[in-house]
């Protein structure tokens, strides 16, 4: 793979650019993605520093995880390994899982609960807030060795990430010039985790996945009402399909929702049926339903997908509740990372179902499992090719809330934010000629 | 029934229950069950957790079955082929006629799809913990918990384990 072409380099499909508009013409067509976004290890190079370390509010954990001064729990921002703590005081801090020292490891378990991490290499020691607290041998051994006389423990912290949360949501940034959390989250996102997150949760388990694509043709995936009932053929096929194609998407700049209402089993049959949509089948039914067995949590709602850029997705499917985080290991392949909850007060039959409804979600759900495998069929089919575009016109060219679901209102929002805050320009509109972008 | 006698047994409805899944004839893997059953495919973090989040899930024959319906009429994934190693299978309980076995798995899986024909790789490895009971002199799986080590799943997980 070349370089990354430098300002003012002609080129074909993708430029780097410091400005954000240029000749007044918009910097970035998120309606044309050259596929080399999901291909270029140099931009993806650049993606961990411009993007993860730059001004964005990156999903570490959920409160609910670190319940007791002491719990910690290893995670990643983008591929930056960090550690999110809670301490004897009971606050949170995020830190980089680096020795202060010589950079091993500090936090080697996923999670847990301790008073101090200690690095195995050399023994430093670090209060949960990531203050040095001791090194071995500090003044040497008989006078000899050591550190000088003006080593100070209080100037080899372990680097903190500022931490905010958001309803039981915690979320870590580098940066200091990033809007506070509720006000990067968009006030539509905000009034969607208030629903979600009305009251304590609970964690019920985590799946992982290892996908072999780029982490950004899953968050289009998650943003792209229109593959949901058509690569998801389970309710299709067993002429169970209780989410519409009513409802409809909410954009706020590169953060979305997307929201399925209930609708009558009749209207769906007729929608299958006049669209010939393939594989419906009227003949085929579940021998045991009890599988859909589920009650109304969300008013109208059975289905709401809430996308957090980078690398949050917030799910509500039927009773199923989930944070689903993508870890991206590699410019071609990531770790999808789902928690799994329900509330403290949840009766038992309530628990059941979510437990029971997990069978359609994850890496094994019914009406799934095809995403992992969407994304590598992509990744392949545009490895060779990175500058082609893909086609993003559904529901036209425009970025904003749509009453529909046939719609890629909310990927067009991903590109036009990820571009933006890449400094990229791409497509016929940055220059007024078809085909190639140009910086000027 | 006395104890090698058992074991031949239990050796050969494992046995039979690997070929049929390794020879893709998913449709009488629901029968290795009772009606009233559980199969539980759960990954070793939530297990050592205490956490109750499955992967896969069945409490009866009809809902292994219509996961199997789903993997042929509904499931969009690449093709692939099973080859289940079973070993150290042990006996660890017995209990009004239901016998308690663990056993340690690993499945190969040879993709056969045009971008990665023939390609085969670990996909999971784990512990079967199953209860064995005889109907009619026949043993079937009263339940099977299969605690999958491989709690990152590479890609999809849509043939039962």
């Amino acid at each position: 793979m070349g370089k990354l072409p430098r300002e003012g380099n002609a080129m074909s499909g993708l430029t780097q650019s410091q400005s954000a508009q240029s000749n007044g013409h918009p910097t970035v067509d998120p309606t044309r993605v050259p596929y080399r976004v999901f291909t270029d290890p140099e931009l993806y190079a650049r993606e961990q520093e411009v993007l993860f370390r730059g001004p964005t509010w990156n999903y570490l954990c959920l409160e609910a995880e670190l319940r007791n001064p002491g719990d910690f729990r290893a995670n990643f921002v983008g591929e930056t390994p960090v550690f999110i703590t809670r301490d004897a005081k009971g606050e949170l801090h995020a830190l980089v899982n680096r020795c202060a020292h010589r950079g091993a490891m500090v936090c080697r378990e996923v999670r847990g609960n301790r008073k101090t991490m200690v690095c195995p290499y050399h023994q430093w020691s670090y209060d949960l807030n990531g203050a040095l607290r001791g090194v071995p041998f500090r003044r040497g051994i008989n006078g000899r060795g050591g550190y000088a006389a003006d080593f100070k423990l209080s100037e080899h912290s372990l680097t903190p990430l500022k931490v905010a949360t958001y309803r039981g949501l915690v979320f870590g940034t580098f940066s200091d010039s990033v809007a506070p959390l509720p006000e990067y989250l968009g006030p539509g996102m905000c009034e969607h985790l208030d629903t979600i997150f009305n009251r304590p949760v609970t964690v019920l388990g985590f799946s992982r996945q290892l996908i072999k694509g780029n982490w950004k043709v899953y968050a289009e995936n998650t943003k792209d009402p229109y593959h949901g009932s058509l690569l998801h053929m389970f309710h299709a096929t067993f002429g169970s399909y209780r989410s519409s194609q009513d409802g409809g998407m909410v954009v706020e700049g590169f953060n979305s929702k997307m929201i399925a209402l209930r609708a009558e089993e009749a209207q769906e049959v007729s929608v299958y049926t006049k669209e010939s949509v393939q594989s419906f089948s009227k003949t085929l039914k579940l021998a045991d339903p009890s599988l859909l067995a589920s009650r109304p949590e969300f008013d109208r709602f059975t289905t709401t997908i809430q996308f957090i850029f980078p690398t949050l997705v917030i799910q509500q499917i039927s009773n199923t509740l989930a944070t689903r985080q993508i870890v991206p290991r590699g410019v071609d392949r990531f770790e999808l990372l789902v928690t799994y909850f329900g509330y403290e007060d949840d009766d038992p039959e309530l628990r059941n179902m979510r437990i029971k409804q997990s069978n359609l979600i994850g890496p094994a759900g019914l009406i799934a499992l095809e995403d992992g495998y969407a994304v590598e069929l992509v990744q392949r089919a545009v490895s060779y090719d990175s500058h082609a575009t893909s086609y993003i016109e559904l529901g036209g060219r425009g970025i904003e809330n749509q009453d529909s679901l046939v719609t890629e209102t909310a990927i067009r929002g991903f590109w036009k934010g990820y571009g933006e805050l890449m400094g990229l320009r791409w497509g016929a509109s940055a220059d007024g000629h078809n085909g190639t972008a140009r910086a000027n | 029934m006395d104890t090698t006698e058992l074991r031949a047994q239990i050796e050969d409805l494992i046995d039979a229950y690997v070929d049929c899944l390794d020879s893709d004839r998913l449709e009488e893997w629901p029968d290795f069950f009772t009606e009233r059953c559980i199969y539980k495919v759960i990954p070793y973090e939530n297990a050592t957790l205490g956490m109750p989040i499955p992967l896969m899930y069945g409490d009866s024959r009809g809902m292994l079955r219509d996961r199997i319906v789903a993997h042929r009429n509904a499931n969009f994934f690449a093709p692939h082929l099973y080859r289940h190693l079973v070993s150290h299978i042990r006996i660890v309980g017995r209990e009004n006629g239901a016998i308690s076995t663990r056993a340690n798995y690993a499945v190969f899986r040879t993709m056969l799809d045009p971008s990665d024909y023939g390609r085969s790789e670990l996909f999971s490895v784990g512990v079967y913990q199953d209860v064995i009971v005889f109907e009619d002199g026949k043993p079937r799986f009263k339940e099977k918990i299969v605690v999958v080590d491989t709690s990152q799943v590479p890609t999809l997980l849509v043939t039962p384990l």
